[in-house]
């Protein structure tokens, strides 16, 4: 196993290597330019050169590259372009959310949809069959810009019972930063919970009409032991992956959530950084969603070979 | 790995950590009784008010820094930080003294010196500050509380120079701050103004927080516009960003925010029946938007065809579909503003009406030989975006050859500093806004210099302009100015150097519980309390 982990970790940094120069030469083939946005709309061309020259982005893209692979292996990301704070401070102030927001979104999306997919495999083509894969496709199909205004509406402007927008962290303490998690958790893991209970649901029934299913019933087990002894365990690897998907895209991608419910994290940086062309905040963001995706790859294969030894050989 | 991932990167991502922490903690602690939330129409990011002219730069250093002079809410021109400035007999060396209680933020005194720098280094990068620079013939400080200015001929610009309250406005800061070189932003942010910016708090893109300066000294006179004295009734300000109107919105009928900088036109009814939330225009002269032609290169660059395409376009057009409500615009011919100082109607049958028959006329005369004509359009901010859209379908309609090329508004702000031809990455025509407190008179407003290459995007070189622009600056006479603003105002449009294309009003949102925030051309937070 850990020759295993070692391998993938060690074929990870070609692809990191790969990622860095293909951001990095993507960022400076695009329209646009830093300097018109820290000058304002009145800018001459000579301030903008100005600009420019003092942000080293006058210099050949070969030489721009050279300096930024020199300071990300000294471990320096660079300050943004725009502020000046140093990049890794910007992530360190924005990951919280979006890790406080996608652990509760795969929590919650979890623990209801794979109970659902397991009952809606049991009880396949029957009415509540119908009704969870019903709900599961409007859940997918009901956008998160739509969905949460709905929320809002009903449970922050009537009831008002939660915020409309705003994080608060978990050292403000653990009811405000719950309060201030439920309507984006509930808005997004609409969409997860749907997806993982489609998928749990058809992989169950694969295994369900499997030999060994019916041995075990053969046997004499029941239906409850079949399902969560036999089924759920060999139906796991897709589920794993569909999970890993999930969280690998909620932490880089949630963007329309963060706006809708204001939340600051890594997506609204991610998307203000590319409006403003602000190639370090970019550059480091996109290595680290590159990052996190090896990771939770490499978890999601550590985990196949836990449900299925068969892998590990 | 072990040096990847070094000490460096591991303390920032702990410093980003632990503010986060402490940021939530202190919101807990501070964030209710007294401090007043407001969200802007933008992030702030940059800090530096003398580097940029992005106007939450400038919002934010109207909190923490003061100004030498101001303008009031009649456009006069009064002291602030100044208690007086004399002017000697042959109208060329003035001399400003410094009112008593003056401080920075760390206590130090205000001194002449401080005010001496922060205006050499503001001179060099504002265009305003660059001509008044040209003017002058020596700035010294007298003693600790009086300098002067000494010009090579008589003229009131330095009193209009130093009250300018936007573009980059002349925010006075202490010495040892404004020698950084200007092209450098600060890295210290320690003003004398009624708020001290609270940097813990700063969290680039998402919230800035002021707190009350109390060591503040405001003037006896009441508030107006930028003039008079900043009483500061709140503990705390605390600007934060949202990407979302709709959110913002909510946030605001929900009584989580106080204050709303610019309240959407379209969402304006979920407010307008709630008696918890009022609407107020409070920067009165508006906002003009604009139509700018590329003056290098086919076919813009003859002069009929220039008149054609303004002929071409109707101002109501332009407004219905960028503002759409009549309460919040007008069509006004004036390149300087209407309601404003110098507000001329001269080439009105040619900015308001749309007249596609003149227009095609024009394009007959000019032999006009199915150029395309390559209009930027943005698409990804609302208050630029229809414009192209109506420039367009009215070119159509008037013969011209139009090619839409849609991209983000920072592709146009890139695209527009191009001079190659259109077909090689440049441009034809754009569209963008002014502030009218950035355009109410030939000097400030940047869109009607027409030096050539040395002009804004557009590059119109209409030496006759530039002229008239010079003897603006060295009259003293009133009259005098305005038939001069008149004369260039007939020009502007004349040459197609810029169209106006209406003026409107964008309405602020804040809660009833706040009292009404001061009328200004800028935002501002003092004189504001709240229940």
């Amino acid at each position: 196993m850990f020759s295993f982990v070692l391998k993938r970790t060690a074929a990870a940094v070609p692809v990191m290597a790969m990622v860095a120069i293909i951001v990095f030469a993507l960022l400076r083939l695009t329209p646009g330019d830093p300097a018109a946005i820290i000058a304002g709309d009145s800018a001459t061309p000579e301030r903008l050169e100005e600009i420019r020259a003092l942000m080293g982005l006058d210099q050949p893209i070969l030489v721009q590259l050279y300096v930024w692979i020199s300071q990300l292996l000294q471990g320096d990301f660079g300050t943004s372009l725009l502020s000046g704070v140093p990049v890794t401070q910007m992530i360190g102030q924005r990951i919280g959310p979006s890790l406080a927001l996608c652990l509760t979104t795969i929590t919650v999306s979890v623990l209801v949809a794979i109970p659902l997919g397991v009952l809606a495999a049991w009880r396949q083509g029957k009415l509540l069959d119908r009704f969870v894969m019903s709900i599961s496709v409007l859940g997918f199909s009901v956008p998160v810009f739509v969905s949460g205004y709905l929320l809002i509406l009903f449970f922050s402007l009537q009831l008002r019972w939660f915020p409309v927008q705003g994080y608060q962290p978990l050292s403000a303490g653990l009811w405000p930063f719950l309060n201030s998690l439920v309507l984006p958790t509930v808005a997004l893991s609409s969409v997860y919970i749907a997806l993982i209970a489609r998928i749990t649901r058809t992989s169950v029934i694969e295994v369900m009409n499997e030999d060994f299913i019916r041995t075990a019933r053969a046997k004499g087990l029941g239906e409850r032991g079949v399902l969560m002894g036999h089924a759920l365990g060999n139906a796991a690897v897709p589920i794993i992956t569909i999970i890993g998907v999930g969280i690998a895209l909620l932490i880089s991608g949630v963007v329309v959530t963060e706006s809708v419910f204001n939340l600051p994290g890594l997506g609204r940086l991610v998307v203000e950084a590319v409006l403003a062309r602000d190639y370090p905040v970019i550059q480091a963001l996109i290595l680290l969603f590159a990052f996190i995706y090896i990771l939770i790859n490499l978890v999601v294969d550590v985990l196949y070979t836990v449900f299925d030894p068969r892998i590990r050989q | 790995m072990k040096h990847f991932f070094s000490q460096k990167l591991t303390a920032n991502i702990r410093l980003g950590l632990l503010a986060a922490v402490a940021s939530g903690a202190l919101f807990t602690t501070q964030v209710q009784a007294q401090t007043l939330t407001a969200v802007m129409h933008a992030s702030l990011r940059l800090t530096d008010p003398v580097v940029t002219t992005a106007h939450i730069t400038r919002n934010h250093g109207f909190m923490i820094y003061d100004t030498l002079l101001a303008t009031d809410a009649e456009n006069a021109i009064r002291p602030q930080m100044a208690e007086k400035w004399e002017v000697s007999d042959d109208g060329k060396t003035y001399t400003f003294t410094l009112r008593d209680g003056l401080k920075w933020h760390d206590g130090a005194p205000v001194t002449a010196e401080d005010c001496v720098a922060s205006i050499q280094r503001w001179a060099q990068q504002d265009k305003s500050g660059q001509m008044m620079s040209a003017q002058m013939s020596e700035i010294k400080a007298l003693d600790d509380k009086r300098f002067s200015m000494t010009f090579k001929d008589a003229t009131d610009f330095p009193l209009i120079a130093l009250s300018k309250p936007s573009g980059i406005t002349p925010f006075i800061m202490p010495k040892r701050i404004a020698e950084t070189p200007a092209n450098q932003p600060i890295k210290e942010f320690v003003g004398s103004g009624p708020f001290k910016f609270v940097e813990s708090e700063f969290r680039p893109g998402l919230q800035v927080v002021y707190e009350k300066n109390t060591d503040y000294v405001p003037r006896a006179e009441p508030a107006s516009g930028l003039a008079g004295g900043k009483v500061v009734e709140v503990d705390r300000v605390r600007w934060v960003s949202m990407p979302d109107s709709m959110t913002s919105v909510n946030a605001l009928i929900n009584g989580e925010i106080d204050y709303l900088e610019q309240m959407p036109y379209d969402l304006l009814p979920l407010v307008q029946n709630n008696p918890d939330v009022k609407l107020e225009v409070l920067d009165e002269g508006g906002y003009q938007t604009v139509m700018r032609l590329n003056h290098l290169h086919p076919p813009f660059d003859d002069e009929k065809v220039r008149l054609a395409a303004l002929y071409a376009v109707g101002q109501e057009n332009v407004m219905q579909a960028m503002i759409g409500n009549t309460d919040y615009y007008e069509t006004c011919p004036a390149v300087f503003g209407c309601g404003l100082p110098y507000e001329s109607r001269a080439g009105e049958d040619v900015s308001v009406p749309a007249n596609p028959a003149k227009a095609r006329e024009l394009l007959k005369e000019a032999g006009y030989n199915n150029t395309p004509v390559i209009i930027l359009q943005p698409t990804d901010t609302p208050t630029v975006n229809t414009q192209p859209v109506v420039i367009g379908q009215a070119l159509r309609e008037a013969g011209f050859n139009v090619q839409m090329q849609a991209m983000d508004w920072q592709t146009v702000v890139t695209r527009r500093a191009v001079q190659a031809p259109p077909s090689e990455g440049g441009w034809n025509i754009f569209a963008t806004n002014n502030v009218m407190v950035e355009a109410l008179d030939p000097l400030r407003a940047f869109g009607v210099a027409a030096n050539g290459k040395q002009a804004w995007f557009g590059w119109p070189d209409v030496p006759e302009i530039e002229e008239l622009r010079l003897r603006f600056s060295q009259t003293t006479d009133t009259e005098e100015r305005k038939k001069l603003a008149d004369q260039i105002q007939a020009l502007v449009i004349e040459k197609g150097v810029l169209l106006p294309m209406g003026q409107y009003y964008v309405p602020a949102a804040f809660r009833s519980s706040i009292s009404e925030p001061l009328k200004s051309p800028v935002p501002v937070f003092w004189g504001v309390s709240k229940k």
